[in-house]
């Protein structure tokens, strides 16, 4: 579950308040948009639920954590039961395909043997299997997205958080994640995924919020992508 | 850690050395030319504080005594003086062999000869003494005013003035090698501190990554660490063989050229330096390696 309760930020830089007051909140295994015109807050608060960020005042709690009271040293724990996808891939430049998914195992220390056997089959289901030597430069983008979601995915989290994550993509490569993202979803995953495409969004029928100048505006099951000009 | 983990940490840090050669051979760079300078440095002072040492020593204090002093009383005196801490050593010169040192200084091939002639009547008869060296030239004037005052001496004799230049001297050569040593890690710092500028932009995406998936702080730097040994190590060895190599032959080379440095220097030998030299330069080297890592990345852990 995510909480989000009275929550507010502010960048020391800014004047304004990057996200002012929000109140959300999502339940296991939920999947939801977050839309809104750029500079609204959407990628602020994907950092805030990783803990890249510290809100300004409010409460955060992402599965039963306070992150008030989370120690510094236990912030590792607790992004292993997140996993994330960004909008641009993020992947490491000289690791293949292979080392790439392997590596996020290798951070929580999985046994070599467990590797071996779980990144081939998370490259199989993102369809990537035929590509495990392959180095970033040499995949097209929704490959590599798909790459950056078999490295998020791999952990088995709790929760995926995917800010933009077809934002670089064509169309056909776009709905390829999007289903992606459904069938995770569908085995128990909480998916929480920012965006600007309009079309996915109206055609899934998920819940949607809307976020509007750092204000939550809108907050709808089966949504619709709505339109502020 | 897992044994996986640990092994992978040491893969991962010395394939880090492979992708960021440049960066690598300019801090291996950097280590090598300090540490060599530190160990050129290192050899000329010890030799240096050898020779030194070898002055102390030559700088001798005679002390006679008072005419027909007994000699119950002269080895009483004698203990008095063996008692004192700035003692290094301390012989008795009988006055058969005062007689025959002076004989041999004066008269040089023809000694014997002048010997004979005094056979049986001894000139320095009253001229026996103690023969002191000290372990610490810095309170010779001290202790020759001590020794004057004790009952039954007659007579100091010492070179007050080559004892008081060596002592100048050594304590020159103590304060010069403290500010070469000082400035010499204050060059490594800022040599070591700039390099490390250049590494910081190659990490910080790597490193960020990791921590946003989860990785520990140690995990991430783990392959740092071994990365800093690594060149730590390489940046420690290479300067000391070099100036093993050459230490031998300069030294060959001083001696062969009959040179006054041949009789100034106490040259001290290679396995003595180098006992001391090379595990410290080591250890300064890995130390060097470590902190380097250790700061690059301790930037960008705060994700
Ligand atoms: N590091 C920062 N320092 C100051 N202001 C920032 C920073 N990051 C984002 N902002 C501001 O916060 C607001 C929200 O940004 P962001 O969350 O990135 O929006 P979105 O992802 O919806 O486009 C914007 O007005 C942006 O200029
Ligand atoms: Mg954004």
């Amino acid at each position: 579950m995510i909480v989000l309760d009275h929550v507010k930020m502010k960048y020391p830089a800014s004047k304004t308040y990057a996200l002012n007051d929000i109140n959300i909140k999502i339940e296991d295994g939920e999947f939801v948009f977050i839309v809104g015109s750029s500079g609204s807050g959407k990628t602020t608060l994907i950092k805030l639920l990783l803990k890249e960020l510290e809100p300004t005042s409010g409460k955060i709690t992402v599965a039963d954590t306070d992150y008030a009271k989370l120690k510094r040293r236990n912030i590792p724990k607790l992004r292993r039961k997140i996993g994330t996808v960004f909008q641009n891939f993020r992947l490491l430049k000289d690791r293949t395909v292979y080392e790439n998914v392997a590596f996020a195992q290798r951070v929580i220390e999985t046994p070599t043997r467990y590797i071996r056997r779980q990144v081939p089959a998370m490259l199989t289901l993102v369809g990537l299997a035929d590509k495990y030597k392959a180095y970033p430069k040499q995949l097209s983008g929704g490959e590599q997205q798909r790459v950056a979601l078999a490295r998020a995915l791999v952990n088995k989290p709790e929760i995926l958080l995917a800010d933009e994550p077809t934002g670089n993509l064509d169309p056909k490569n776009s709905w390829e994640i999007m289903r992606l993202l459904e069938d995770v979803n569908k085995k128990g995953t909480t998916v929480v995924v920012v965006t600007h495409n309009k079309e996915i969004v109206n055609m899934m029928k998920k819940r949607v919020i809307t976020l509007k100048k750092g204000e939550l505006i809108s907050d709808e099951q089966k949504g619709g992508y709505i339109d502020e000009d | 850690m897992r044994i996986s983990s640990i092994l992978y940490s040491i893969r991962q840090g010395v394939k880090n050395i492979k992708r960021n050669l440049l960066f690598s051979l300019a801090s291996v760079g950097t280590i090598i030319s300090c540490l060599f300078l530190f160990g050129v440095f290192y050899c000329v002072v010890m030799n240096f504080k050898s020779s030194m040492d070898e002055l102390e020593n030559s700088v001798v204090i005679s002390v006679f005594f008072d005419e027909g002093i007994t000699d119950e009383n002269r080895s009483l005196i004698g203990e008095q003086i063996r008692l004192r801490e700035e003692v290094n050593t301390m012989y008795y010169i009988s006055p058969e062999e005062a007689w025959e040192n002076y004989a041999k200084e004066t008269y040089k091939d023809n000694y014997e000869l002048a010997m004979e002639s005094f056979a049986g009547d001894n000139p320095l008869q009253n001229s026996d003494s103690y023969e002191i060296t000290l372990k610490n030239l810095e309170n010779h004037a001290e202790f020759v005013q001590y020794l004057r005052e004790l009952h039954g001496v007659r007579k100091v004799v010492s070179s007050e003035q080559t004892a008081d230049g060596v002592s100048a001297l050594s304590s020159i050569v103590t304060y010069a090698s403290i500010a070469i040593i000082a400035i010499l890690l204050m060059v490594s710092v800022f040599l070591i501190s700039n390099t490390i500028t250049i590494g910081i932009t190659v990490r910080k995406e790597e490193i960020q990554i990791m921590k946003l998936i989860g990785a520990t702080n140690f995990f991430v730097r783990a392959p740092f660490i071994v990365e800093g040994i690594v060149i730590g190590l390489v940046g420690s060895m290479v300067p000391v063989g070099l100036v093993y190599l050459m230490y031998d032959k300069v030294v060959d080379y001083l001696v062969s050229k009959q040179s006054i440095v041949q009789n100034l220097f106490a040259f001290v030998p290679a396995g003595e330096i180098f006992s001391v030299l090379i595990p410290v330069s080591i250890i300064i080297g890995i130390g060097l390696g470590l902190i380097g890592s250790l700061v690059t990345t301790r930037k960008h852990l705060k994700v």
